[in-house]
């Protein structure tokens, strides 16, 4: 046993001495960055894809947001959001033309317009993040083409390659984007949507899927052969897009990574034989024109993003909301992006690690989620939140945002039990969209972080209404100023006159069944379809909940054997257009897999659909979509359920940061006090070592007496050796 | 009126009780088999493990018994209610009735967590709201909370030592009567170790269980005795309703793999030669794959099936208990491998015995010698591993559920306790309860099934014979 | 002994032939390459082109098992099961359903499994048998009787439980140690102590007794009888003839469990954020990337074969007069 504590200390000697000279022990980064200008944030799983023409999540636009420039990009300050130009010169403005080809005034009617021309001019000087694939010898030529697979034996990842290089940003890379999205060997997610609207793309992805068809599998698509109808090169620093129709919308997809610039050198670059099997693509490693550049890609640990060198002329904004001013946000006017070197993220499963090494300092921002907020917030009020003060005392602060994101419970019109269009199906559906309490399902399991949902709009998104006018006179009712939900009697009387006295068929006496599919597993589901049961039976209406895996749920959402699901929908631009179509009837899920997955159809809805989607935000508009809104309220489509607010809480050393849901390049705007995250870091993290070596004590200690025994023992067994045999009997 | 239901679980159950009792009989008839169980019951720790498991299987028992509640239908047709309830359900009425809105720590009468509430004056504060039902009959809650509770406590406490009382008196009767003595002898004899059933163990551990359960009861009528929930339920409750399936995995999951492991290891080890070649290969393989990652495959083709046939599953109660049976499969299937290993040794032994050699000499068929003199001797080990193995199922079953392979979400169940626990840990003041209460639920349980297996294991493996049983006394008292 | 062995591998082979065909069946039966390719393109704004593209481009499109509309060779390797599954046997492991690479990723991987999983299995199994020892040297003795109650209550601890009660104690009340996280290298050292506190005394309970029961088993035989008859000091007993004759036993338990090493813990290594073979299953799992899982499923068979020869390889090792003919 002594030898063993020696042991022990001697090892936790050796641990002191090997890398936490600065008094931390707890510190999970290395000790030499103590004092350096670096970002500490976590992300939760590998992102899947880094390229822009197929990420479409949260989590992969964490990063390549910053690394890649689009023309266009959100203010980072400005509510509501508003698109400024980020690549581009300045906002590009639609030209109309009719079918054949002639420009028509700014006003024409939608129905006259056959084509919309929009015209990007970026700005000239930006340059690329420093890349092998531009590289080139003394007579210009690249470098590291024509890569034999012999050459690449000792490649593992991109920073093999010692050479590299830069090259100014041109149009043409944008309109490469383009075709990009037709591209036989990826998946572009919006391409189906956009060869709807962009001139040839459709005729372009039949050339390529048959032109890569022919050629060896593996083997290099070349793009540059097919030229793409609607998207042409003007000049060196111009290019043109032509979409068909009216689609207003189009800018905010200009904002989007899916409009990056990506030059055909790499993609020539990274389709050279051997790569892909090194896992050396542009889905692993991004080549963009902003801010930061993605350095290390470890998903299974660490990814870091560092300063792109060639990254100029950003400034931080001058003017921002009315309170940015107040809050301190606009101290760093006019100077130059970005403030911080290096941001490095971790890998961090689990919440809990992620929550208290927050605590501890070693991660700079945190999301909060409902199980760690209480510590974190308290209400004062109606929905205003504030600190605990144990963590104003650590100079913790809370920001709050609306997310622009949709969660709701949708039936499913098809079928014979819940859907329909008849009075009776409306006021069944009623019923249950009363008695599921979301102000209480909010305070429960958001913690109050979160907004119920009157409608499908969320409030921030054009056409969302507050106060009186904006609430859902179906379910609530306006007393005293506030919404008040209806009665569960109001709700129980709604279900006799749909047909179901107390729960059960007037008809038949059996009792309502309703089930809800769900993929919804996790430590928090078992909690919450507790709670619908609870709720549905306060009408005494049965629900069986069918808990499946994910690609069973999307099936049954497919082939319109749920009843009831759940779903959210997070926007990929701020219009109503949307939010509103997701329950656009030709978006049927049953019918062609689009994202209506109640399969809600009304004609007078979908008539106001295409109305309203092409107009600019006006009177005229809200009009339009406060009508649709009652059309949706009084047909319930979906149990109106609620609107996420996000919490982010950051540490008093990190400034600038502003919740943003739309864009996406916001780290450039951060700035860090890295001197007094090290001095408190240092004071919040004191090891305590005395439990563990009063621990080891009493181990140690236990066994004196026995072996004070054992002595005795032994002494005697060496006079009288005989006797051993008697101990060998082992007390059970 | 009610209507029982019989769920599939609860069949195997019963088949499983039936199995249980045809074995104790055949025990009970047999004094060679009837030795080493006496065996058992002479082990101080396996009896007092075996009344704490009992008082678990009897819970679990209680909540096998499902049935459905009659509503009244039209024109005089009675029809049930959709949702299943058991006996356990009915006899703790309260306990799943009355449900807060939120978390409240044990014994609380006020939420947790503070809210904003509408004052007297109709102004808003922020305070800890009360419960609905936690404390309720309180007057004056700030001066009656703690001496109610100490009050109840001690009425429960009271109890329980009353009810002790009758098996202490019971007990010493019997001793006595047995004995032939008075029954203060008797009651010094239990006291002083002196007897050879260990009456003094088993008393203490059915007096822990009445000084445990009894206040508890008593202050759970008034009182939500672990707390509850973040959905308001008492968190009691749960963790009673999640010994039936900690049960049925330990137990069914043996009992659907026995007939394999028995009919494939007696006949590898019998047969020899190809027989014991393909079966080695069968159950090499299978033992091979990676466990867990064999469970997550078969759990998702079972999803599918469900899918695919949801018109056999109509309610969220049958399609728990299928995914329940299922686990029970699939774990079957890949824990019998190692007991067909073990079988398959011993039947190698036994074959080369005399008198199996001369059963084939009179002609005795292969399977009437495997059923007849293979089967009653290789059962010791049989029953070693079902109780060694107990245990381990009934943790393995959490393990499952954390990694989302487990029962089905709508199940209530040690492992999806403690998985939403852990996430309570990081709350601050930290909500404690419902870890705390799945911890002990199941250190108890399991530390019982354990301490019952050491001492079945120690009484019919001939290999444990270093372990003997060392009388603390003379054994005086006669049995 | 080297025919043995070939025999031992040949057998082995076949053993991996029935796996292949068996997690083939299964996960084909679970998941059809449509579920996949929705598994994998995201929730939002799937067409059903861009899964027929996502199946051609996986070779997902093939028929199972036999193409009919092949020639010659053709009609069995152009086919999914050969691409898939047959091609395991050469280790080609081929690439995940989000097209990375998977040989190169079980390979990185493997060793931070491995950092974690044999430092908890050598102390763990030092730490154990110290105990087990000393616990038989202090046979019929409090020290005997509250370890055997110790391990008992400990082995009926969920493994959950050390995990979190381990993170919250020692790293967020102690700060001792960092509460998760890796490095590479020299720099992993302080991010493995807690896993390695946890996993061995998770595993302590049970081993211990296993051990002590081996030891007691041993003890009473009568060789150690006569060899203390002799004279000879309890000690010298214990550790020069007990634990040598031991071995047996302990190797068979023991050695069988070195090769799946590499596969790593599935839990601690998700808890602790450790990027190794476990936490890359279980997000396999939970993602349904099944690519990845039939590799793994794979390469634990393999494992544990070879974990089965070289433990007949110790034995003659152990013990000279253990011969395999």
């Amino acid at each position: 046993m002594p030898t063993r504590s020696y042991c022990l200390i001697a090892l936790l000697a050796a641990w002191l001495l090997a890398g936490c000279g600065d008094g931390v022990w707890n510190n999970p980064y290395r000790g030499g960055d103590a004092g350096a200008n670096i970002l500490y944030s976590a992300f939760a799983e590998r992102p899947k894809h880094f390229d822009p023409v197929q990420a479409y999540s949260e989590n992969e636009y964490a990063f390549i947001g910053n690394i890649y420039q689009p023309p266009l990009q959100y203010h980072y300050l400005k509510r509501p959001y508003e698109l400024i130009p980020y690549a581009a010169s300045d906002m590009p403005k639609p030209l109309y033309l009719d079918a054949q080809g002639n420009a028509l005034p700014e006003d024409a009617p939608a129905d006259r317009v056959a084509f919309s021309e929009y015209v990007i001019r970026i700005r000239p000087g930006i340059r690329y993040q420093p890349h092998p694939a531009f590289a080139v010898d003394a007579a210009g030529k690249p470098v590291y083409a024509d890569l034999t697979r012999e050459r690449l034996r000792g490649v593992h990842t991109i920073s093999d390659f010692r050479q590299q290089g830069t090259r100014e940003l041109v149009a043409a890379d944008y309109v490469h984007q383009i075709k990009r999205l037709a591209h036989p060997r990826l998946h572009s997610p919006i391409l189906g949507l956009m060869a709807d609207y962009i001139v040839g793309l459709k005729e372009l992805a039949a050339t390529l899927q048959k032109a890569a068809k022919a050629l060896p599998s593996g083997a290099f698509v070349d793009l540059a052969p097919h030229a793409l109808e609607g998207a042409r090169v003007v000049d060196r620093y111009t290019y043109a897009v032509r979409v068909k129709g009216k689609y207003p919308q189009f800018l905010y997809w200009l904002a989007m990574p899916f409009f990056s610039p990506v030059p055909p050198e790499v993609e020539r670059f990274y389709g050279q034989p051997g790569m892909a099997e090194k896992n050396i693509t542009l889905d692993w490693f991004p080549v963009g024109t902003g801010p930061y550049m993605l350095t290390v890609n470890n998903p299974n640990r660490q990814m870091v993003l560092e300063r792109n060198p060639h990254y100029q002329g950003a400034v931080y904004p001058a003017e921002g909301a009315p309170d940015d001013a107040e809050a301190g946000r606009l101290k760093d006017a006019g100077n130059a992006l970005p403030f911080i070197d290096k941001v490095v993220f971790s890998l961090e499963k689990e919440q809990i690690p992620y929550w208290n090494k927050f605590l501890q300092g070693y991660f700079d921002t945190s999301g909060i989620s409902s199980d760690t907020f209480d510590q974190a917030v308290q209400f004062s009020g109606q929905g205003d939140v504030t600190l605990s003060e144990e963590m104003q005392a650590r100079g913790i602060r809370l920001q709050t945002s609306t997310a622009t994101s949709v969660f709701y419970m949708g039936f499913n019109l098809l079928d014979p039990a819940v859907g329909g269009y008849t009075e009776q199906a409306r006021k069944l559906r009623q019923a249950i969209t009363i008695a599921i309490d979301q102000e209480e399902y909010i305070s429960i399991f958001r913690n109050g972080r979160g907004l119920p949902a009157h409608g499908p709009i969320p409030p921030g998104i054009f056409g969302y209404r507050e106060g009186a006018d904006g609430i859902n006179p179906h379910v609530y009712d306006w007393v005293e100023g506030k919404p008040r939900r209806k009665s569960i009697e109001a709700a129980k009387q709604l279900l006799t006159e749909a047909g179901f006295p107390n729960g059960r068929d007037a008809k038949s006496g059996q009792p309502l069944l309703i089930n809800l599919d769900t993929s919804q597993t996790g430590p928090a589901a078992k909690a919450m379809l507790d709670w619908y049961v609870k709720q549905f039976d306060k009408i005494g209406v049965q629900l069986v909940v069918r808990a499946t895996d994910y690609n069973r749920f999307q099936d049954k959402l497919r082939n319109g054997s749920v009843q009831m699901y759940f779903l959210g929908w997070n926007a990929d631009y701020p219009d109503p257009e949307n939010f509103m179509f997701l329950l656009h009837g030709p978006q049927s899920k049953v019918k062609i897999a689009g994202e209506n997955a109640s399969n809600y159809a009304n004609p007078e809805y979908d008539k106001l659909f295409d109305q309203m989607k092409h107009m600019p935000n006006s009177p005229e508009r809200q009009v339009i979509v406060d009508r649709m809104v009652d059309i949706l309220r009084a047909d319930v489509p979906w149990v109106w359920s609620w609107f996420p607010k996000d919490y982010t809480l950051r540490h008093g050393w990190l400034y600038n940061s502003k919740p943003n849901k739309m864009a996406h390049n916001t780290l450039q705007y951060l700035r860090i006090d890295a001197a007094r995250r090290a001095e408190l870091r240092h004071a919040w993290n004191r090891p305590n070592v005395w439990p563990v070596i009063l621990i080891l004590l009493i181990v140690a200690l236990s066994f004196i007496p026995a072996i004070q025994a054992f002595r005795r023992r032994e002494r005697a067994t060496a006079t009288q050796a005989h006797a051993t045999h008697v101990a060998a009997e082992a007390k059970p | 009126m009610i209507k029982p239901v019989m769920l599939w679980t609860d069949a195997l159950v019963f088949l499983l009780l039936a199995v249980i009792t045809f074995f104790v009989w055949t025990v009970y008839r047999h004094e060679h088999l009837a030795a080493p169980w006496r065996k058992v019951g002479h082990s101080a720790s396996g009896m007092a493990a075996l009344v704490v498991l009992s008082c678990f299987v009897l819970i679990g028992f209680l909540d096998t018994l499902h049935y459905r509640v009659s509503i009244p239908g039209k024109d005089g047709k009675t029809t049930y209610a959709v949702e299943v309830l058991s006996a356990l359900d009915a006899m703790v009425g309260p306990l799943r009735t009355q449900k807060e809105k939120t978390y409240s720590a044990p014994l609380a009468t006020h939420l947790f967590a503070k809210e904003t509430l509408q004052g007297a004056d109709g102004r808003e504060i922020r305070e800890f709201p009360r419960l609905r039902y936690g404390g309720a009959g309180l007057k004056d809650v700030r001066r009656d909370h703690v001496p109610d509770v100490l009050q109840r406590a001690a009425l429960g406490l009271g109890a329980g030592l009353l009810l002790w009382m009758l098996p202490v008196a019971w007990v010493c009767r019997r001793v006595a009567r047995r004995s032939k003595s008075g029954l203060r002898a008797a009651f010094l004899s239990i006291a002083r170790r002196e007897t050879q059933v260990p009456w003094h163990a088993i008393l203490l551990a059915i007096g822990a269980v009445c000084i445990v359960a009894s206040p508890m009861a008593a202050l759970a009528s008034q009182y939500h005795v672990f707390g509850t929930d973040k959905v308001g339920q008492d968190v009691l409750y749960l963790a009673l309703k999640s010994i039936r399936p900690g049960l049925i995995i330990g137990t069914l999951t043996t009992l659907v793999m026995l007939p394999f492991a028995l009919a494939l290891g007696i006949m590898a080890g019998y047969f020899r030669g190809w027989v014991d070649d393909v079966i080695q290969y069968l159950y090499t393989t299978l033992h091979s794959i990676p466990g867990v990652l064999l469970i997550a495959a078969a759990v998702l083709m079972m999803q599918v099936y469900v899918e695919n046939h949801g018109s056999l599953f109509p309610t969220t109660v049958e399609r728990a208990d299928f995914r329940l049976l299922f686990l029970c499969l699939i774990l079957g299937v890949t824990s019998w491998t190692s007991l067909c290993r073990l079988l398959r040794g011993e039947s190698l032994k036994l074959r080369e015995m005399e008198y199996i050699q001369a059963a084939h000499a009179f002609g005795v068929s292969h399977a009437r010698i495997m059923i007849r003199h293979i089967l009653p001797n290789v059962m010791h080990i049989v029953l070693i591993a079902v109780v060694m193995d107990f245990s381990g199922l009934v943790l393995a079953e959490a393990v499952l559920s954390y990694i989302g392979i487990g029962v089905d979400p709508s199940m209530n169940s040690f492992g999806s306790m403690i998985n939403s626990a852990r996430l309570e840990m990081a709350r601050e003041p930290m909500v404690w309860w419902s870890l705390a209460a799945a911890f002990s639920f199941m250190l108890v349980l399991v530390l019982a099934a354990n301490l019952f297996g050491d001492a079945v294991r120690d009484a019919l493996d001939p290999r444990v014979s270093t372990r003997k049983a060392v009388p603390a006394a003379p054994a005086k008292a006669a049995a | 002994m080297t025919s043995y062995l070939i025999r031992r591998a040949v057998y082995g082979f076949f053993i991996l032939v029935l796996v292949n065909l068996l997690t083939f069946a299964l996960f084909f039966f679970v998941n059809s390459p449509d579920d996949m390719a929705r598994a994998q393109l995201g929730a939002k704004r799937v067409t059903a082109d861009a899964i027929t593209k996502w199946k051609q481009e996986r070779g997902y499109d093939k028929p199972l098992i036999l193409n009919t509309n092949s020639s010659g060779a053709g009609v069995v390797t152009n086919t999914i099961f050969f691409d898939k599954s047959v091609k395991l046997f050469v280790f080609d492991f081929g690439r995940s359903d989000q097209g990375r690479d998977i040989g190169y990723d079980i390979g990185t991987r493997m060793w931070a499994s491995l950092a974690i999983a044999l430092p908890v299995f050598v102390v763990g199994l030092l730490v154990t048998v110290t105990f087990a020892l000393l616990m038989t040297l202090f046979r019929a003795t409090y020290v005997d009787f509250w370890g055997v109650v110790i391990c008992v209550a400990m082995m009926s601890i969920s493994s959950l439980f050390y995990i979190i009660g381990g993170q919250f104690v020692i790293g967020k009340l102690w700060s001792l140690v960092p509460i998760s996280g890796y490095d590479e290298g020299f720099s992993a050292f302080k991010f493995l102590i807690l896993p390695m506190v946890i996993g061995v005394l998770g595993g302590i309970g049970a081993s211990t007794r296993w051990y002590r029961t081996i030891f007691l088993e041993e003890i009473s035989k009568d060789y150690v009888r006569t060899a203390r008859s002799k004279g000879l000091p309890e000690l010298r007993v214990l550790f020069r003839h007990v634990l040598q004759n031991a071995m047996i036993p302990i190797l068979t338990g023991v050695v069988v469990v070195i090769p799946t090493l590499f596969l790593g813990s599935l839990i601690m290594e998700s808890f602790f954020s450790i990027p190794g073979l476990g936490s890359y299953t279980i997000d396999a799992i939970q993602s349904q990337d099944f690519a990845i899982v039939r590799a793994m499923v794979f390469l634990g068979s393999v494992l544990y074969i070879t974990g089965l020869i070289l433990t007949d390889i110790s034995y003659t090792l152990a013990d000279p007069r253990v011969r395999f003919e």
